[in-house]
């Protein structure tokens, strides 16, 4: 609402800077302006620095976006996407966008960022050739590395190298062209660069450095690139990853004091009182910016700025990390030779580390760590207060732990760090503020700790430390299953697995095992029956079924009893029987001398006390008469309850039972994450107790009420309404459509209602109901997967499967009897 | 217990076992379980959790354990010793590998009953 007191807002750009600038200013004074954004990007504020794991597979974008729709709209934030300011009209102190749309200000940020620079060689408007900025150049790239061949990244800095992994992470061929003599010639020294080299080589990527693009050769699209000593390379894809430059051309256009950036002075102000500047745009004290810890400090000042008070950016002192999985890399300050300067240098080639220390006044100034970074933080720290190292000299460069003889155990050097040593530098946040914060907040989860401090919560580099720092806080209160992996082989979680089965391609239980570094060989029986899973429903096609990765009653297809004895739940299509099939039951029972016949509570039949080498031959007999595994026992669908609906119910608005059996015969056979129920009730007297299900319909006169996310074992709740359907047909689609993203999304024994509390009801509803090509891609997944799952697994077993499950190895007995 | 001297027995071939897997072996003194690892190594116990009985050659055989299959206990398959916070030892018999042919100590299987 528009309130005459408010002050208007503009802000240019809706990147990393202002998103953390709006942050700051809602605490502060969340009244105080009616806030406009334009941005170029058609989409709402991101995490930029992640778009590497989401190039590789290793995150989704959902999994990085900042703000979302629902944050705009409830801080009253009138965002405009796709809006790129053309125009900014100091006198009249308007903007301009290029779609027409004007907005006055009263007061103007301008946050435009920067722009990858594009070396003007013959070629590059080609097609096939791609910048590495914004999720629309991921999408690129991602479209192009779904045919494969080959790319060429030109420029080995972080970008460059971030991409190269991504690309090589998604199968293609990959070759890095490099100007200089090392990597990350800025960052590294030439001995690191080197290690860097062979260990980008050693995944496959090719290094070429004093690489001189000349051309990029094609004809209506990119097929090589020509170096200056005639060498082609060839290339479906190019990525130019050689540097950036700041976005400053809008606001020097409207008279605003530009150097290489938009000129900023401490409180983040322009040589236009009214006009602010932030982000990679801006020129402070001469310095531009290309990461987002110093940004993050501007955007603090300039929401102070903003509402009045007093508040001065300084400068930074800036620390890199790569982000390519594997590579452990950091490096700090300013390590170039010079007079005055000394070093220290540390080698250990066997385990490829590499640690070099350039002090002036016995005082650290730069730092490069290859293959053990975690004294990054403490050496940061060093640098930049200026201690004098001169006590620490002897030992310094072996780090934290070794000085004053402690152990070198990583607690106790996170113990020992200063309360304003710099724990995520992404966010400039120290130690002391996130003890502060689990203590005083109670905060007991990664997650929640990410939330309150922001600590962890951008390129993530610094989780172990954060979780170190959790665990001294907090002691055995803090059990890492707040982080949850998979289980002790593995610090993945269970969505990390999911990524990177996709991401690498794996499709065998030992493939992953290696290339995700089990710490177990052959893991456990927790996370191999979620592997088994996870691998079936990535790969219907080609994954074969790992017997020995699932639980006992999966394996042999029926449920093991206190006794070791088991049951057998032939299936009942929505809970109807025959003579025929009684009869059959009631001669197996009599045949096998099964002790017991119970009615389920899931409308069927079971045969309680069976022994296991009596399975085979009791399944063929149920078979003849067509009988099929109830899978009573399987992290499956399990039973669809009816009720006798309109076909003999007075009040039955449709036929329950025969929407039942459809389901049932739809959705039968397939593994989900947790076993599945349903039910179908003929009308809201709900006789079938539909609203206590997995996937619950309540048939209504205009069609069919589709229910979900109900529990009533350990805990009970109520069903949420997806959505009303006005057929059976749009009901089975649905449902099937729910059932495969449930099983593309669920984690290894979470139940739907559990999972749907997890991810959100709404993106379910988008993906299943409103969005109907995501309806129609997921029913297709499902029906493929179906094509594969839907053989009866007690008739194959019958006719000979798995028959060492049922036979002894040896009898003796028998061999005494014999003799 | 005294000692007594081994017999060798021949009960099957290694391929006979799945691997990561588990076969019985029916014997006067009750069902012994013969487990294969990742590894190809073989173990022999007595088909009986210190638990509550349950069977373990229907449990997940991982590394050098099994996990029973009715209330997750971890059983260690060299010396049949309880892993963890639980406390317990399932008895086993010995065992060995010829070529491919599992060998079991007969002399085992009769005398008194587990
Ligand atoms: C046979 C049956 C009881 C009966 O005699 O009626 C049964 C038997 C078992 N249930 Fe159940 N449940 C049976 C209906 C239910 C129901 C009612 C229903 O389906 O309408 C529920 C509540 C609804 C639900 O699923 O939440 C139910 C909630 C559970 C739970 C709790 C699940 C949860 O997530 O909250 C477990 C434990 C688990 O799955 O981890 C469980 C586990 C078990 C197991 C499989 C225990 C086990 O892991 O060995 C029992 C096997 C006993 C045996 O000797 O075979 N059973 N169980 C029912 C079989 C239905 C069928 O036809 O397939
Ligand atoms: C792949 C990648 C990896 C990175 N990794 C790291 C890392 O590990 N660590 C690190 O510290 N930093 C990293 N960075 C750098 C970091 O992302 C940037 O420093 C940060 O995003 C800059 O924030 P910003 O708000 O200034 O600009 P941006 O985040 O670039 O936002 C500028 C926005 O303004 C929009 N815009 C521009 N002009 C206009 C206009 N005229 N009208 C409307 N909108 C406009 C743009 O479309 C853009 O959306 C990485 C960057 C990339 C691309
Ligand atoms: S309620 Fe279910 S799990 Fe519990 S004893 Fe009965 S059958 Fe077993
Ligand atoms: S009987 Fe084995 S764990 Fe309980």
């Amino acid at each position: 609402m528009t309130s005459p007191a408010k002050q208007k807002l503009v802000i240019v750009g809706n990147g990393m800077a202002p998103g953390r600038m709006l942050e700051h200013l809602l605490e502060a004074a969340p009244e105080r302006f009616e806030i406009t954004i334009f941005n170029a990007e058609p989409r709402v504020n991101y995490d930029r620095i992640m778009l590497s794991p989401v190039l590789s597979g290793e995150k989704a974008y959902e999994d990085i976006v900042i703000h979302d729709d629902a944050w705009y709209e409830g801080h009253g934030i009138r965002l405009l996407k796709g809006a790129r300011v053309t125009g900014i009209d100091r006198s009249a102190k308007t903007v301009t966008a290029a779609d027409g749309t004007v907005a006055a200000y009263d007061k103007l940020v301008v946050a435009t960022g920067s722009g990858p620079i594009v070396i003007p060689v013959p070629g590059h408007k080609l097609p096939g050739v791609v910048a590495y900025r914004d999720l629309d150049d991921v999408e690129a790239m991602l479209a192009a590395a779904g045919k494969g061949g080959h790319a060429v990244v030109i420029g080995g800095g972080l970008l460059g190298l971030e991409a190269a992994a991504g690309l090589k992470m998604r199968g293609m061929e990959v070759t890095v062209l490099h100007l200089m003599g090392h990597l990350m010639e800025r960052q590294l020294d030439p001995a690191a660069g080197y290690l860097l080299e062979r260990s980008m080589e050693a995944r496959g990527i090719r290094i070429i450095t004093r690489a001189n693009t000349h051309a990029i050769v094609g004809e209506s699209h990119v097929e090589a690139v020509r170096l200056d000593d005639d060498t082609e390379i060839p290339a479906d894809l190019v990525v130019m990853a050689v540097g950036i430059r700041p976005a400053a051309e809008l606001a020097r256009e409207a008279g605003i004091e530009a150097g290489r950036g938009v000129l900023v002075d401490d409180a983040m102000l322009t040589s236009d009182p009214d006009i602010l500047a932030i982000g990679e745009c801006v020129e402070h004290r001469g310095i531009c910016y290309g990461l987002v810890a110093p940004l993050y400090e501007m955007a603090k000042v300039a929401a102070k700025t903003l509402i009045g008070e007093e508040a001065a950016y300084g400068g930074s002192v800036t620390a890199t990390k790569l982000k390519v999985t594997g590579v452990d890399l950091y490096s700090a300050g300013d390590f170039a030779e010079a007079e005055g300067r000394e070093e220290i240098v540390l080698r250990d080639a066997a385990a490829g580390v590499y640690k070099r220390l350039v002090l002036e006044s016995n005082r650290i100034i730069g730092v490069v760590l290859y293959g053990e970074t975690a004294d990054g933080p403490w050496f940061f720290d060093l640098l930049k207060k200026g201690t004098d190292v001169t006590e620490l000299r002897d030992t310094l460069i072996f780090g934290q732990a070794y000085q004053g003889g402690a152990q070198l155990d990583p607690m106790a050097a996170v113990a020992a760090l200063p309360d304003d040593a710099e724990i995520c530098g992404c966010n400039g946040i120290s130690k002391g503020t996130i003890v502060k914060a689990i203590r005083e907040k109670g905060l007991t989860a990664l997650a929640e700790v990410r939330a309150h401090t922001k600590a962890s919560a951008s390129c993530g580099t610094c989780t172990g430390l954060v979780e170190q720092l959790m665990q001294l806080t907090l002691g055995d209160a803090y059990s890492k299953s707040a982080v949850e992996p998979v289980c002790g082989c593995t610090d993945l979680g269970h969505d990390d697995v999911r990524r990177l089965i996709v991401a690498k391609e794996l499709k065998s239980i030992p493939a992953l095992m290696q290339e995700l570094e089990w710490r177990s060989s052959g893991g456990c029986a927790k996370c191999r029956p979620a592997l088994n899973y996870y691998l079936l429903a990535t790969w219907p096609e080609e994954y074969r079924d790992d017997g020995q990765s699932r639980f006992v009653n999966e394996r042999v297809h029926a449920n093991i009893q206190k006794n070791g004895l088991y049951s057998v739940v032939p299936r009942m299509w929505g809970g109807l029987t025959n003579p025929t099939e009684l009869r059959a039951i009631a001669d197996v029972a009599d045949k096998f001398a099964i002790p017991m016949v119970k009615m389920t509570g899931g409308q069927r039949v079971d045969l309680v006390g069976v022994k296991k080498e009596d399975l085979p031959a009791i399944w063929a007999d149920l078979s003849k008469v067509g009988l099929v595994s109830g899978h009573a026992y399987g992290k499956a669908l399990r039973t669809v309850k009816t009720c006798v609906g309109s076909t003999w119910c007075r009040f039955g608005t449709q036929d329950a039972m025969g929407l039942g059996i459809k389901l049932e015969k739809s959705l039968w056979g397939s593994w989900t994450p947790a076993k599945v129920k349903l039910a179908v009730s003929g009308c809201p007297r709900n006789c079938s107790e539909s609203t206590c299900k997995d996937v619950g319909i309540i048939c209504v006169d205009s069609g069919y009420e589709i229910h979900y996310a109900g529990a009533a074992g350990l805990d009970i709740k109520g069903t949420e309404v997806l959505c009303h359907a006005k057929t059976e047909e749009e009901t089975v689609e649905i449902v099937a459509a729910l059932i495969q993203l449930y099983r593309e999304q669920g984690r290894y024994l979470e139940r739907i209602y559990k999972w749907a509390k997890r991810v959100g009801e709404e993106s379910i509803k988008e993906a299943v109901v409103d969005d109907l090509d995501k309806r129609r891609a997921l029913v297709e997944r499902f029906a493929i997967s179906q094509k594969h799952a839907q053989d009866d697994p007690w008739a194959a077993r019958a006719r000979g499967a798995d028959a060492h499950e049922f036979a002894p190895l040896y009898d003796f007995a028998k061999l005494e009897a014999a003799e | 217990m005294t000692k007594h001297d081994m017999s060798w027995v021949e009960i099957g071939q290694l391929t006979d076992i799945p691997k990561q897997g588990s076969r019985v072996v029916r014997t006067p003194r009750g069902d012994l379980a013969v487990f294969r690892s990742i590894d190809d190594e073989v173990f022999a116990l007595w088909d009986r959790c210190p638990h509550k009985g349950g069977p373990l050659s229907q449990g997940i055989v991982h590394g050098r354990n099994v996990t029973c299959p009715l209330h997750n206990w971890v059983i260690n398959l060299e010396d049949g010793t309880v892993q963890g916070p639980d406390e317990g030892c399932a008895r086993g018999v010995a065992v060995r590998l010829e070529g491919g042919r599992i060998l079991i100590d007969g002399a085992a299987l009769a005398g008194n009953a587990a």
